[in-house]
């Protein structure tokens, strides 16, 4: 009896057509698409874009130059070097982030002790020649200026669970 | 024609035309139908493309091409625009001739084709009498584009998929050829407008019913000589690259892209043809629309209706079915439409012997 | 006529040049192709003598079957181009005797036309609603019938013994069954068994 309905169903068939009928019921299902530009998929505070580079309020950078985020770097995307500054802090003379070694994996963040790199929620962003890649300390600090307001929104609303 | 042009036109064209000697009219008037239908096909194929993105868009939860002009209907013509404007790379070390020609080996064929098929009653390109035949050799030749390119490109993963799409396509033209042995048994001639004749007479005289297990061979076979996916093996793009065109850019890859989708129509033409009557009305037997409604009339608009939906039919296999394997394949062509179709063949002939069945007045 | 005459030599000359090409090349590949369009300009005569369905036939079973299959053997060929002519010394002799016994038949031909013995030029007009396709199935299928089936058989015999021949049944071989894998069922391969949770305490509640 099962041979007889398994050569039915052979014949006839019939699990072809159940596959043929799900795509078919799902061409009359209203697409899902978000059309981009127009429209964008809410986004997380924790987001993890373009990285930025934050100030004390007073206008003092808040690295201390402590190499944690290159060590941490899993990519190796990070270079720092330090020397000390006038005032006698440590102060970073270099900090490059090569963009296209970056993995946004946001260790770099979590490492950091006074919070200084952070990743913000940019990710609409792109080069347009060579070298253009690489975030220097002046790119990333002048993003961190611009975004600031954001940024510590996205902190603040974060905070609670960490 | 005479709304379009201006009277003194129209006399001078006359007059030229009355000069010419026969042949030369007949010249004429045969390339001009030729171009006609070349450019048709040619622009349906770029719809065609657009058509597939968009249901296959659709049955993924999708809306596919929307950007260039209304509802992204300028898309193909934006895909031309960037095939043409890009560099053609030929390899170093590849045979630099039969490299450049492969692509237009699998793109003639495809076009060929098109002068044996009636698109209406009274029109037809090459009215000749082995039509069917005409057109089993020239898909048949349309082979050699793809081994050809294969073999030029001088790679192993386009030599890979030449291989395979040369096996795939050999075996299923066998199934293919008897599916059509059993169409001209029962349209009693291999000529494309006396079989669409034969099947005159409204949906129920169509070939599908009497012949429905050759209809699901043909179709399925004709599926796997365009090597469309769910019988895609020959391009496998996430085992071979993309098999046989791996190494083709620019207008030559065009041109191969060009000649896959002119199978596909050329394939979904030839099935409404020999199974679903062609150019005949679906409402043909429907009397009481009343004598000569213009809904029971043949006309082209069946025969672009009924191609539409098999190459609706093919986007949505693509859409449903995984790949099959290599070895499915080869076993589905020999080890099951082969013996399907020989079996429906013999039942087919013992049917019109015995003067049973839809082929009663066939035997004679 | 004169356009007729046009056609045929220029589908004449390209088969000639077809032809050498398929001697004189190189690369196999390209002495295959050479054949391919040789079978094609043949296809092109033989409808310039409205032998439509010889030509359609000749270009499906030929070009269509045949010489895929070729083409599928040479394309996998290693042959070395450099090496590939050392046989020609070796059997001038034989190709000489053959080649001048070709030539004779031909020249005899060609002379037994000029005496008008085989009338060459022209065919018989064919009348109207003659179909060649279905003439030829006529003659093949009453008069011819055993030789057809014959040669049909012939064939078949040919393809049997090729595969008995070639088929060898390695014991040990891992084979799919594959109508049995269609046929399984859920019920054939698994049990479901009841069973209760291995902590009492905590399983009850939950």
């Amino acid at each position: 009896m099962t041979k007889l309905r398994s050569y039915i169903k052979t014949f006839t068939l019939w699990e072809l057509w159940q596959g043929l009928s799900v795509t078919f019921r799902n061409f009359f299902r209203t697409p899902v698409t978000v059309y981009y530009p127009e429209e964008k998929t809410p986004q997380s505070p924790r987001f993890r874009g373009l990285h930025a580079l934050r100030r004390y309020p007073n206008g003092e950078e808040r690295c201390i130059a402590c190499k944690l985020c290159e060590a941490v770097c899993p990519a190796l995307a990070i270079t720092i070097e330090s020397d000390v500054g006038e005032d006698g802090t440590r102060r970073t003379t270099r900090y490059d982030i090569d963009l296209f070694k970056c993995i946004y994996c946001g260790f770099c963040e979590e490492a950091c002790p006074v919070d200084a790199i952070v990743e913000t929620r940019i990710h609409e962003y792109h080069m347009e020649s060579p070298g253009e890649n690489i975030m220097t300390k002046d790119k990333l600090l002048a993003i961190g200026d611009k975004y600031d307001a954001m940024i510590s929104a996205d902190k603040a609303a974060d905070a609670k669970y960490r | 024609m005479k709304a379009l042009l201006p009277d003194f036109v129209l006399n001078i064209w006359m007059s030229v035309w009355g000069w010419l000697p026969p042949l030369m009219q007949y010249l004429v008037e045969t390339t001009f139908w030729i171009l006609v239908v070349m450019i048709t096909v040619i622009l349906a194929v770029a719809f065609t493309t657009y058509f597939e993105r968009k249901v296959i868009g659709y049955m993924q939860g999708r809306i596919g091409p929307n950007r260039v002009g209304p509802l992204g209907l300028g898309q193909p013509f934006a895909d031309v625009i960037k095939l043409l404007i890009k560099e053609v790379i030929v390899p170093g070390k590849s045979n630099r001739f039969l490299f450049i020609i492969a692509p237009l080996l699998t793109l003639i064929p495809a076009l060929a084709t098109w002068a044996v098929i009636p698109l209406t009653d009274t029109f037809v390109i090459a009215d000749i009498n082995a039509g069917l035949l005409y057109v089993l050799s020239l898909t048949s030749v349309g082979v050699y584009g793809v081994i050809l390119a294969g073999w030029a490109t001088n790679s192993k993963y386009a030599l890979l998929g030449a291989m395979r799409s040369a096996a795939q396509i050999v075996a299923y033209e066998i199934a293919m050829g008897f599916a059509l042995v059993g169409v001209l048994m029962a349209g009693g001639s291999l000529n494309l407008g006396v079989i669409t004749e034969a099947q005159s007479g409204g949906f129920s005289s169509w070939f599908v019913w009497p012949l429905l297990p050759l209809f699901f061979v043909y179709l399925i076979s004709g599926v796997a000589e365009t090597n469309r996916a769910p019988f895609d093996v020959a391009e496998g793009e996430s085992e071979i690259v993309a098999g046989f065109h791996v190494e083709y850019s620019g207008v030559a890859f065009a041109l191969f892209f060009l000649g896959e989708y002119a199978n596909i129509i050329l394939i979904s033409a030839l099935t409404s043809i020999l199974f679903l009557g062609g150019y005949n009305s679906f409402f043909e037997g429907w009397t009481f629309l009343g004598e000569g409604h213009f809904l029971r009339e043949p006309a082209l608009l069946w025969l672009i209706i009924k191609i539409c939906f098999f190459i609706f039919v093919f986007f949505w296999l693509r859409a449903t079915f995984p790949r099959y394997r290599y070895d499915q394949i080869m076993r589905l062509g020999w080890k099951v439409f082969i013996p399907v179709t020989i079996v429906w063949i013999v039942v087919e002939g013992v049917m019109a012997w015995m003067q049973v069945g839809p082929w009663r007045n066939l035997a004679g | 006529m004169l356009f007729h005459a046009i056609l045929f030599y220029t589908f004449a000359a390209i088969l000639v040049g077809a032809a050498l090409g398929v001697i004189f090349s190189r690369n196999p590949v390209h002495g295959v192709m050479f054949l391919v369009l040789a079978f094609f300009q043949s296809a092109m005569l033989w409808l310039l003598a409205e032998a439509e369905f010889l030509a359609i036939v000749l270009v499906l079973v030929y070009v269509g079957a045949v010489m895929v299959l070729f083409l599928f053997v040479v394309m996998m060929l290693d042959i070395n181009i450099e090496r590939a002519g050392d046989g020609y010394t070796r059997y001038w002799q034989l190709g000489i005797g053959i080649a001048g016994l070709m030539v004779f038949e031909l020249i005899q031909i060609v002379l037994m036309r000029g005496r008008g013995a085989d009338s060459g030029n022209g065919f018989a007009a064919t009348p109207e609603g003659y179909s060649n396709t279905e003439a030829l199935g006529a003659v093949l299928y009453t008069e011819h019938v055993y030789a057809f089936e014959i040669a049909a058989v012939i064939l078949l015999l040919a393809i049997i013994a090729a595969i008995t021949l070639t088929m060898r049944k390695r014991p040990g071989l891992k084979q799919q069954d594959i109508s049995a894998q269609v046929a399984v069922r859920a019920a054939d391969r698994i049990r479901v068994v009841k069973m209760d949770s291995e902590r009492p305490d905590a399983g009850s509640e939950s």
